[in-house]
């Protein structure tokens, strides 16, 4: 499983120049990439044009390849590539629970064995107790690490994050960091995570700046 | 803010318990063996059942596919509003003209086909109350699509859709999954509105609905109505309406929790459904086209000249049932109630929302308000009107514009309430740094800074009282003229043509209001200001 991003250019409504250069990237299973870069470079749209979430009048050319299968063409419930987006996004009127349970994967059948799939979940995530609990009682932490267990128990290809911490207090940060990279190795599945703090590349195994376009990288 | 909610109270509570309380006591001598001996009510009573639910369900079941069509089409949410405003009536009568055996439905298949004589088919008015369930689900279908959009902007919909489908899920699965249940606690107040509106509407039922027997709505009416004094039968009936609306209110609400466990169960099975083509634009332009067509053809009777059946078009166009004028008193009069009910409605909602702005807290007015509006209103008008006479209002305009205000202050206040408490509140306590009391406040700042959205709530208020029906017959003793008594009683008379004149005035009436309304400058902003409901 490597997620492969090829020639991935990307232009704004109405703009004449795509918003970087031509970026390419290798993702190994396992590995976790970074994309750093200023605000308002890309980064975030281009998150959503792998995962296929593009605002309406963006323009994404070049080749996304998930274990040589071309993405682009795909919808985004088909491409199997699962998403971690700024804010955890629970769904509010859900339990923790019933969250987690609203990811996994239908590949895990029956009822008692898809129970025992969210308890695990919520266990790994330190979260034993939680199930029955309103996301809106949980803090920001909480919030994100169970938002990395429902994306991983859908069982994507690949992850992308898109400034996942930013939203965190920044002396959570730290320790979500951690358990986002223990969990996307244990996966063994490509990440890829994109982020304006420097901090957040050191758990990448490789990083790539992206700079406007025209300013060179 | 105690002096404010006994205005609302007496107002617009007291009526409503008034109403019912004294059709309540006028029900208490009744002779019941001659009630249940009443023909066709069993037959009236199913009527009623399967209509009123039916249309109800139908119409929120098509709410939810639409729902999602919609909100990524702008474009097709702004006809929402002008499909509100035509009245029930109109529209009625306008679908009536359509799907009737010699209607332009008829009339093209006769072509088709080389028939010499109308078909012999039982629309409108049909025994199962097909019509009817089509016609109130053409109207309530825009009025719930409507409630899910302002539902809807309470929610991150976009963000939700994209973690749905990057977890695997088909879009429909996320909608109706996820999205639509965060939803529709914003759609229940409207459902149960559409409920208890579907299962006593009068002049629909009278239009669309079949004579024999008709509805239960119909029976109390004409029971009401009657030359001999029935009003103690036709009060049993209408208490037993008020008693079976509650209790299916009450079905309801237990359909609702089964439906949350099964959605709860098929949500935790994790199935993630596949993509399918919707044909969406397909079904929602059969609706909007038989809306339209439905309006178009009132227009086309009103200005047509003698048109035999199996002709699509009629022989000559003529302006003469225009310019006989007698529709222009009425629509005079209509016009008058409702500017009277609205500004009268209008002072009420922004005194309840400055009242409850200056106390920091809701003023908990809650069922009062709603209350017009999820009751049967054969249920307590009747009662109401003896009521009025009791206090030395005898039926008439007055009488009349009471009991619209009744229906009209609930949407201009649900309409004006949620510009009015999002208005940003830096802009006032700029004006109170400047030294603005709050009256200065509110005349200089608040008023003219939400001129559109009171534009847009007197328009929907306005629309509300050019439809009322019963509200204008039963308070007005049957001598109180509007576009839709006339409309309604002409519908089912020998010319169509003075039925269509009747029937696009009162369809145009509010439409002209939702204009205008469309058409008031915002303050400063040049026309972008505001939000409209």
């Amino acid at each position: 499983m490597t997620l492969e991003l090829h020639d991935l250019c990307l232009t704004a409504p109405g703009a004449a120049a795509p918003l970087f250069a031509p970026l390419s990237l290798r993702i190994a299973p396992g590995e976790i990439a970074c994309l750093t870069g200023p605000s308002g470079v890309g980064k975030s749209s281009l998150i959503a044009g792998v995962a296929g979430h593009l605002p309406r009048g963006f323009v994404l050319s070049g080749q996304v390849r998930l274990n040589g299968c071309d993405l682009l063409t795909l919808p985004p419930e088909r491409r199997g590539v699962g998403v971690i987006f700024q804010q955890p996004l629970l769904f509010q009127h859900l339990s923790v629970a019933d969250n987690l349970a609203f990811g996994l994967s239908p590949q895990v059948r029956g009822r008692a064995a898809r129970r025992a799939a969210v308890a695990e979940a919520l266990e790994r995530a330190g979260l034993l107790d939680f199930g029955p609990r309103d996301p809106a009682t949980l803090s920001g932490g909480q919030r994100a690490r169970v938002a990395l267990m429902r994306a991983l128990l859908a069982r994507p290809a690949a992850l992308l994050l898109d400034e996942p911490f930013a939203a965190l207090d920044p002396y959570l940060r730290a320790g979500i960091r951690d358990f986002v990279a223990k969990h996307l190795r244990a996966a063994g599945i490509p990440a890829l995570l994109a982020s304006h703090d420097a901090q957040d590349a050191a758990i990448a195994r490789q990083s790539l700046a992206i700079a406007p376009f025209g300013t060179g990288r | 803010m105690i002096w404010l909610r006994a205005l609302v109270a007496m107002l617009i509570g007291a009526p409503v318990l008034v109403g019912v309380g004294l059709t309540l006591a006028a029900a208490w001598g009744a002779d019941w063996a001659a009630v249940l001996a009443q023909p066709g009510l069993w037959g009236g009573l199913r009527l009623t059942l399967v209509t009123g639910i039916g249309a109800t369900v139908l119409s929120l079941a098509l709410s939810v596919p639409f729902g999602l069509w919609i909100m990524g089409r702008p474009w097709a949410a702004r006809w929402l509003a002008p499909m509100l405003a035509v009245p029930h009536a109109a529209l009625a009568i306008g679908l009536a003209f359509l799907i009737a055996p010699s209607g332009w439905f008829g009339r093209a298949l006769a072509q088709v086909l080389g028939w010499a004589v109308p078909p012999a088919w039982p629309l409108p008015g049909d025994p199962y109350g097909a019509a009817l369930v089509l016609g109130l689900v053409l109207k309530e279908l825009p009025f719930l699509l409507l409630m899910t959009l302002a539902s809807a902007s309470q929610v991150d919909v976009t963000g939700q859709m994209a973690v749905g489908r990057s977890l695997g899920y088909a879009p429909g699965r996320v909608w109706t999954r996820v999205i639509w249940p965060q939803l529709y606690p914003g759609l229940r107040l409207p459902v149960f509105i559409v409920l208890a509106y579907g299962l006593s509407v009068v002049d629909m039922a009278l239009i669309l609905g079949p004579s024999h027997p008709p509805t239960l709505a119909v029976q109390i009416l004409r029971l009401y109505t009657a030359p001999e004094m029935r009003q103690a039968e036709a009060s049993v009936l209408a208490i037993g309406l008020v008693a079976m609306t509650a209790a299916l209110a009450g079905i309801w609400w237990l359909a609702e929790r089964a439906c949350t466990a099964f959605g709860l169960m098929a949500l935790r099975r994790g199935r993630r459904g596949i993509a399918r083509r919707w044909p969406g634009s397909v079904v929602m332009a059969a609706q909007g086209g038989l809306f339209a067509t439905a309006i178009a053809v009132l227009a086309l009777w009103s200005i047509s000249g003698s048109w035999r059946f199996p002709d699509r078009w009629p022989e000559g166009l003529s302006l003469a049932l225009w310019a006989r004028g007698d529709w222009i008193a009425v629509a005079l009069r209509s016009f008058w109630l409702g500017l009277a009910s609205v500004s009268l409605a209008l002072t009420l909602a922004v005194a309840v929302l400055e009242g409850e702005h200056r106390a920091g807290r809701p003023l908990r007015l809650g069922a009062i308000i709603v209350a017009p509006l999820l009751l049967p209103q054969i249920g307590f008008l009747q009662g109401l009107t003896t009521g009025f006479l009791w206090l030395g209002l005898p039926a008439g305009p007055l009488a009349v514009i009471w009991a619209e205000v009744l229906f009209v202050f609930p949407y201009v206040l649900l309409s004006l309430g949620g510009p009015w408490r999002a208005l940003d509140p830096d802009q006032l306590r700029a004006a109170a740094s400047l030294g603005a009391g709050p009256w200065r406040q509110l005349w200089r700042v608040r008023l003219p800074l939400l001129a559109r959205p009171i534009a847009a709530a007197a328009a929907v208020g306005f629309a509300v009282s050019v439809a009322q029906y019963l509200a204008v017959l039963l308070p007005g003793a049957g001598r109180v003229a509007t576009l839709t008594t006339e409309a309604v009683a002409l519908a089912s008379g020998a010319d169509r043509r003075v039925a269509a004149v009747y029937g696009l005035a009162q369809a145009v009436l509010p439409l002209l209001a939702f204009a205008l309304a469309l058409a008031w400058p915002a303050y400063g902003r040049g026309g972008s200001g505001g939000r409209a409901p």
